[in-house]
């Protein structure tokens, strides 16, 4: 506990470790929301979550290669990502969106795997990153430091999430997804195209991803295999805050990536995954427990 | 489920199948000696994966162009058999156990990196079939008093070994007892890995240095600020990072960011994560292990010196060999020396010549011990320096002199 030792006696690593978990948990949160999104209105729970980021990464490395800054990859990823999810709605996704979560679970598995390989293929499995050329502000004498691209990526996060708020509850097609995820049904009998509503979801969803994946690939590091991470991220912050909770998924999200870095710091990095796992595992039998009493309550 | 389990199976044979259309009908010619070989051409190794198949392929090739083998009285070409164990351990495993039992093959070639080698022995084992490994250095591979293995590379706990003994040395140099050094250690969590460990923590308690941080990372690594807000805490004087090709790009990029100050930052898997390329100056002064160096003067016949190596592997594949290449070069030699002077295609025979090597080529030298790991060759270590990868240690093979200790941010941006 000798890393506890140094929390309690520099006060200043704390706050670094809250600041640097909390710009992270801002990227999670955002793909989080993604995913709550299609869940919510679609009924799937996208297992390829984390390879759409990847994907938005290297759609950033290729702009970034060709010379451009990297940050026009953002938007770039965004809307390629947004053709992505479109065709991928098309081909595969609206085959099980009515079906069994067990179906949407395998077919999203399989797509994620697939993309995966398809990405190792066409970018090889070389570590990549862009170098956006932001620098780092130095604070309290050098000891606290956030790193600007970061924070770029944290306002960046919640821009998004208000845009897509905004959208949601203002325009015309925003309100018929709204209206499709409460009842699909009768949002058909008034009119409503729930084929297209479905196509347009996912591929928000997609280019939601694809610019988070574009802060990632300016933030940390890009390669076929990051997925997984993402996708177990956000489906861990959806469980906990509920569909259609926008602050939810921010706190939740912002909470996962403070409370992880912590767990990193103080337990060591080999139990910090093991620690998002098992705080996993003990959320979904805490909501489990809630569940039941409420039925008892119903009965 | 069971439905489920048997559509998978079905897949699975299909997948076979289909891997084995694309190998081609093997069907030996009685004059080509066959080496078998699994190698990761798709999933996450696939990049060390093609580096180790085209070292392969570009020894055979020099070989055969030189008139081939004479084993015995008769003349041999080389060719070998390739699976694709899409980078997974037991893929590797079940696929040697193909080459040997159904193709036929007498003499196996190894698959790239430590896991995957780990599964392959026991098959290479229980056959009885030699195996020439060029790719995997986990030390537990020549605990388990395996017979069949021969290894041309310097075992894992050997990398970063030589970062201690130059911390200690730079530390006596400017009057300072090695023993008031302290060490840090970010390893991913894999044999590899945690074998570098093992081998800085030995060679760290030699010197009587204190490890202070030993942060084991976890496989999906994707930050490391947990563990760098630790080393700036606790400011040592080595840190070690060890993560295949993550580990450097992200420990530098985010050393920078945190402004994380250390005096001596060893790496591994520098060059093929073309670190000093991608990270630019924020990779300057960085320590990377390597099994071997285009400049380093190891001549043999078949390539002549580790330069014209090089030069060839360039012209022939449009990109500089990595070490990962070259051992891969060097295992086949070594197989073509044990061949002719084994004087026989009996696999008994070719392992015991292999056991007896003792010879020179461009990769260095090369001679087994009774576990099979070759101990005559020494690690090489580079620090980036004006974006060029120089070799400081071992002192004898050094061109360059070494930067220590490392600037600070401010210092390096301040200029």
């Amino acid at each position: 506990m000798s890393n506890l030792q140094i929390l309690f006696q520099a006060p200043v690593f704390s706050l670094q470790l809250l600041v640097d978990g909390i710009l992270v948990g801002a990227l999670f949160a955002l793909v989080a929301y993604g995913m709550a999104l299609i869940w919510g209105v679609m009924g799937i729970i996208n297992v390829a979550q984390g390879e759409l980021v990847m994907l938005g990464g290297y759609v950033t490395l290729m702009l970034y290669h060709a010379g451009w800054s990297p940050f026009l990859g953002i938007p770039a990823a965004a809307i390629v990502l947004y053709l992505v999810g479109w065709a991928l709605y098309r081909t595969v996704i609206w085959r099980i969106v009515d079906r069994d979560l067990f179906i949407s679970l395998l077919a999203t598995f399989g797509l994620s795997i697939l993309i995966q390989q398809l990405a190792n293929q066409a970018f090889g499995a070389n570590v990549e990153t862009a170098r956006s050329g932001l620098g780092t502000i130095s604070l309290l004498g050098g000891d606290l430091t956030v790193s600007e691209i970061k924070l770029v990526a944290f306002v960046a996060a919640f821009v998004v999430a208000g845009a897509l708020m905004a959208f949601l509850r203002y325009s015309r097609l925003g309100q018929a997804i709204r209206a499709t995820a409460q009842n699909a049904r009768a949002a058909r009998v008034l009119g409503v195209d729930t084929q297209r509503v479905y196509a347009t979801t996912f591929a928000l969803n997609a280019a939601i991803c694809g610019a988070a994946g574009a802060l990632v690939a300016m933030t940390w590091i890009v390669h076929p295999y990051l997925g997984l991470t993402y996708t177990v991220r956000s489906f861990m912050i959806v469980v906990v805050a509920g569909l259609g909770n926008l602050v939810g998924v921010i706190v939740a999200g912002l909470g996962l990536g403070a409370a992880e870095t912590f767990a990193g710091f103080i337990l060591g990095a080999e139990a910090q995954a093991a620690f998002v796992f098992s705080l996993l595992v003990a959320i979904l039998v805490l909501r489990s427990l809630l569940l039941h009493r409420q039925r008892k309550v119903l009965r | 489920m069971t439905v489920l389990l048997r559509h998978l199976a079905i897949g699975l044979g299909a997948t076979v199948a289909l891997a084995s259309t694309w190998t081609g009908a093997v069907s030996a010619a009685d004059d080509t000696i066959q080496l078998g070989a699994a190698v990761s051409i798709t999933g996450k190794y696939s990049t060390n994966g093609k580096n180790t198949k085209d070292g392969y392929d570009l020894a055979v090739k020099v070989i055969n162009d030189k008139g081939g083998l004479k084993v015995g009285d008769k003349a041999y070409k080389l060719e070998v058999v390739y699976y694709d164990d899409e980078s997974t351990p037991a893929r590797a495993a079940q696929l040697t156990e193909r080459l040997i039992s159904q193709d036929g093959v007498d003499f196996m070639l190894g698959p790239y990196g430590s896991g995957l080698t780990v599964a392959v022995a026991p098959i290479t084992e229980k056959f009885k079939v030699p195996m020439v490994e060029a790719n995997g250095a986990a030390r537990e591979l020549f605990t388990q008093g395996y017979q069949y293995i021969f290894a041309v590379l310097s075992t894992s706990d050997y990398y970063l070994r030589d970062a201690i003994k130059l911390a200690a040395e730079q530390a006596e140099a400017a009057g300072k007892d090695p023993s008031e050094l302290s060490v840090a250690i970010a390893i991913e969590n894999d044999p590899f890995s945690l074998d570098v460990r093992d081998g800085v923590i030995e060679d760290a308690e030699k010197y009587g240095m204190q490890v202070v941080i030993d942060d084991k990372l976890p496989p999906e690594l994707n930050d490391m600020s947990a563990t760098l807000t630790k080393v700036k805490a606790l400011k040592p004087d080595v840190l070690v990072v060890s993560a295949h090709e993550k580990g450097g790009p992200l420990a530098i990029r985010q050393m920078q960011e945190m402004r994380v100050d250390v005096p001596m930052l060893a790496l591994t898997h520098c060059d093929s994560a073309k670190l000093a390329e991608q990270m630019g100056e924020a990779a300057e002064y960085a320590l990377c292990a390597s099994q071997w160096d285009a400049s380093l003067s190891y001549e043999d016949e078949y390539f002549g010196s580790a330069a014209d190596y090089a030069k060839l592997f360039e012209e022939t594949y449009d990109y500089a060999p990595p070490y990962q290449a070259a051992e891969s070069s060097a295992g086949v030699l070594v197989y073509a020396d044990a061949l002719q002077r084994a004087g026989s295609l009996e696999p008994e025979a070719v392992r015991d010549a292999l056991a007896a090597t003792d010879m020179m080529t461009f990769y260095g030298p090369v001679d087994f011990d009774e576990t099979g790991k070759n101990t005559k060759k020494p690690m090489v270590l580079y620090q980036i320096q004006d974006g060029q990868y120089k070799v400081v240690a071992p002192t004898q093979w050094a061109s360059t002199k070494l930067v220590h200790p490392m600037p600070t941010w401010e210092e390096r941006e301040g200029s």
